[in-house]
C-alpha cells in the first residue's frame, strides 16, 4: 500500500500548491513565499509530516534545480553573454561587491565560519530574474531605457554563478584547497569551453538536438540535461551549472522550442523544490533568525538600489530611470533558495537555512514594491529638499553632470 | 524622404525592442517577445526614459494592428505577402450587378486585369477555382487574387451595373 500512500501524498502537496497559487495570483504575488510557507507547514517540526513521498520529493527537488538553471540558460544565448560581460563588467562588479559582502559580513559576525560566509554571500548577492522579469511587464515597463540595465545586470549574475556554485559545490562538500582549486579549474574550463563551442558551432549543437516532434525534442533535451548535470556532479562541479551550460550551447528554435515545451515542466518541479526546502527547515528555527534576515533584507535591498542607480547612471540614463532601476533589483527569489539548498543538503549551519528563507521570504515581497515605489519616493525626497538648498546642486550632482555619458 | 530607421536593441531573456524615432521627434517602440507577443510602448514627454503606456498585443492582435497600419490597407483583406506584391480580396456580386446569371468567363476579368478568381463562395459552401462557364449568382462573393491594381480593378469591373 505503499505505492497508494505515496500518490495520496504527493497528490495533495501538488493540488496544494495549484491552489496557493491561484491565491497568490489574485493579489498579484509571486507564488515563491507561499509555496515555501507550505513547506514549513509541513515536515519538520510543522503539522503534518511527510512519510512516503519524502524520497520522491526530494528527487523532485533535485530536478527542479536543474530545470531552473536549464531556463536560465535557455534564456541567454552566448553572444548576449559574451558582449554583456564585455561592455558592462564594471557593474557586475560593483553588483558583487555591494552585494556580497553583506551577506559575507552576517555570516561572520553569527560566528558561522568561512563556507557559511560564502554561501550567505550568494544568497544575498542574486536577484531573483524570474520576479523581476515578471513585475517589469506588470508595470509597464519593458520598454523603459534603464531597463536593458535592469536585464544586464541579472545576466552577469546568471553568468557569475556558473563560477560560483562550482565553489559553494565544493566548499560545503569539505574539499581542500587543493580539491577545490581543480573543481574550480574543471568548472571555468568548461563554462569557457561550452561559451566557445556555442559561439562557434551553436547552429550544429541546436541541429543535432532539433527535431519537428515536441514530444522527442523534449525527451532528447530533457535527457541531455538530466545527463550532463549528472556528470557534473560527478565532477564536484555542481548539477545546477551542468545544466545551466546546456542552456547556453541550445539557441535558436531549439531553444525556443525547449523553452515552451519545458516551462510547465519546469514551473512543477521548481514548485516541488521549494516546497522541498521549506519541509527541511523548521518553522520554530525562524524566529531566533528573524531580526538579522530583516537587517540583512533592509541593507542589501539599499545596496541593490545603489547598485541599479550606479549601473544605470554608467548608461546615460536619467535619475528618474536611475532610481527606477535600483528599485527593480531588490527582490530576490528562486537563486539564492538554490545556492542556501546546497548548503543546507550538505549540514553547512543549521541556522542558514532558516535565515535565507526568512530573508528570501521578506525580499521577494518587498522588491515589487520597491519596484514600484523607490523612484516616487526619491523625486519626493529630491524635492522636499530643494527648496531649503538655493546653493547649487551638491557636490556629487555636479560630478554627475559632467560625467561622460557611458555607451 | 528615407525610411526611418528601427533601432533595435536586444533585451536579454524577455526578446528584442524595436524603437522608432517620428518626424515629430516622438519616441516610440515595439518589445517583440519570445513568445510571439508584443508590446507597443509610447513615452511619457515629462521623462523620456519612461514608459506612458505600454500595450500588450497577442500576436493576432499585432497582426491585425500591422494590417491597419499599412499605408496600402484594405480591409477585407486576406492574404498580404509584401514580399510578393499579391493581396486576396473578397469581392460580393450584387444583385443588381450587370453579372448577375452571367458565366464567369464573359468577364474576361483575368485578361482584363491580371488578377484570377480562385474561389467562389456562395451561402455556406466555397467553390475552388471556379471554370469559365461558372454561372455567377447575385449575392456570390469572389475571392479574387493579383496586385494591388489588379484586385481594384476586378473590383471595378465586378461593380459595373
Amino acid at each position: 500500500m505503499h505505492s497508494a500512500v505515496l500518490l495520496i501524498e504527493f497528490g495533495s502537496i501538488i493540488l496544494g500548491l495549484g491552489l496557493l497559487g491561484r491565491f497568490a495570483a489574485r493579489f498579484r504575488l509571486s507564488p515563491i513565499p507561499l509555496y515555501l510557507l507550505a513547506g514549513l507547514a509541513f515536515g519538520e517540526g510543522g503539522l503534518l509530516p511527510l512519510g512516503a513521498s519524502e524520497e520522491f520529493v526530494a528527487t523532485g527537488a533535485e530536478i527542479g534545480v536543474i530545470l531552473l538553471l536549464l531556463m536560465l540558460g535557455l534564456e541567454y544565448t552566448a553572444s548576449d553573454l559574451v558582449s554583456n560581460l564585455k561592455t558592462h563588467y564594471p557593474s557586475g562588479l560593483v553588483d558583487c561587491a555591494l552585494n556580497a559582502l553583506p551577506g559575507a559580513a552576517v555570516a561572520l559576525l553569527l560566528g558561522w565560519g568561512p563556507v557559511a560566509a560564502v554561501v550567505l554571500a550568494g544568497v544575498t548577492w542574486i536577484s531573483s530574474s524570474g520576479v523581476i522579469a515578471k513585475v517589469l511587464g506588470d508595470l509597464g515597463r519593458v520598454g523603459n531605457r534603464e531597463t536593458p540595465v535592469i536585464l544586464s545586470v541579472l545576466v552577469l549574475e546568471d553568468l557569475a554563478m556558473a563560477v560560483y556554485l562550482p565553489i559553494v559545490t565544493a566548499l560545503v562538500a569539505g574539499a581542500g584547497l587543493m580539491a577545490g582549486s581543480v573543481t574550480l579549474a574543471i568548472a571555468l574550463g568548461a563554462a569557457g569551453l561550452v561559451l566557445f563551442l556555442a559561439l562557434r558551432y551553436g547552429r550544429l549543437i541546436s541541429r543535432f538536438v532539433s527535431s519537428d516532434d515536441p514530444e522527442k525534442l523534449l525527451l532528447v533535451v530533457l535527457g541531455l540535461t538530466i545527463l550532463v548535470a549528472g556528470v557534473a556532479q560527478q565532477l564536484q562541479v555542481s548539477a545546477a551549472v551542468g545544466a545551466f551550460l546546456v542552456g547556453i550551447a541550445l539557441s535558436g528554435e531549439v531553444a525556443e522550442g525547449a523553452h515552451t515545451l519545458l516551462s510547465p515542466l519546469r514551473d512543477l518541479f521548481a514548485a516541488v523544490f521549494f516546497v522541498f526546502f521549506g519541509l527541511h527547515t523548521d518553522p520554530s528555527s525562524i524566529p531566533p533568525v528573524l531580526l538579522p534576515a530583516l537587517g540583512l533584507a533592509v541593507v542589501t535591498a539599499l545596496t541593490k538600489i545603489a547598485t541599479g542607480y550606479w549601473a544605470a547612471r554608467r548608461a546615460g540614463i536619467s535619475v528618474k530611470g536611475r532610481w527606477r532601476a535600483g528599485g527593480a533589483l531588490v527582490a530576490r527569489g528562486e537563486f539564492s533558495i538554490v545556492i542556501a539548498g546546497l548548503a543546507v543538503a550538505a549540514g553547512v549551519e543549521p541556522s542558514l537555512g532558516p535565515l535565507a528563507t526568512a530573508y528570501v521570504l521578506i525580499l521577494v515581497v518587498l522588491g515589487p514594491l520597491t519596484a514600484r515605489y523607490t523612484e516616487p519616493v526619491a523625486t519626493w525626497w529630491a524635492r522636499r529638499r530643494e527648496p531649503s538648498r538655493p546653493e547649487p546642486a551638491p557636490a556629487p550632482r555636479a560630478a554627475e553632470a559632467e560625467a561622460p555619458v557611458g555607451d | 524622404m528615407s525610411a526611418p530607421r528601427l533601432r533595435a536593441t536586444p533585451l536579454p531573456g524577455i526578446g528584442v525592442q524595436y524603437d522608432l524615432e517620428t518626424r515629430e521627434h516622438r519616441h516610440l517602440s515595439v518589445v517583440a517577445h519570445r513568445d510571439g507577443t508584443r508590446t507597443v510602448n509610447v513615452y511619457r514627454s515629462d521623462d523620456p526614459d519612461s514608459c506612458a503606456q505600454s500595450l500588450k498585443l497577442t500576436s493576432s492582435e499585432a497582426g491585425s494592428l500591422i494590417d491597419a497600419l499599412k499605408p496600402s490597407h484594405h480591409s477585407p483583406s486576406l492574404l498580404y505577402t509584401t514580399d510578393l506584391g499579391l493581396v486576396a480580396e473578397r469581392i460580393e456580386v450584387a444583385a443588381t450587378s450587370r453579372w448577375n446569371g452571367r458565366v464567369l468567363g464573359e468577364m474576361r476579368m483575368r485578361t482584363e486585369t491580371g488578377a484570377s478568381v480562385v474561389a467562389v463562395l456562395r451561402r455556406a459552401e466555397a467553390i475552388p477555382s471556379p471554370t469559365p462557364d461558372f454561372r455567377l449568382a447575385g449575392g456570390d462573393t469572389l475571392i479574387v487574387v493579383g496586385t494591388r491594381e489588379g484586385v481594384d480593378a476586378a473590383a471595378a469591373i465586378l461593380g459595373r451595373e
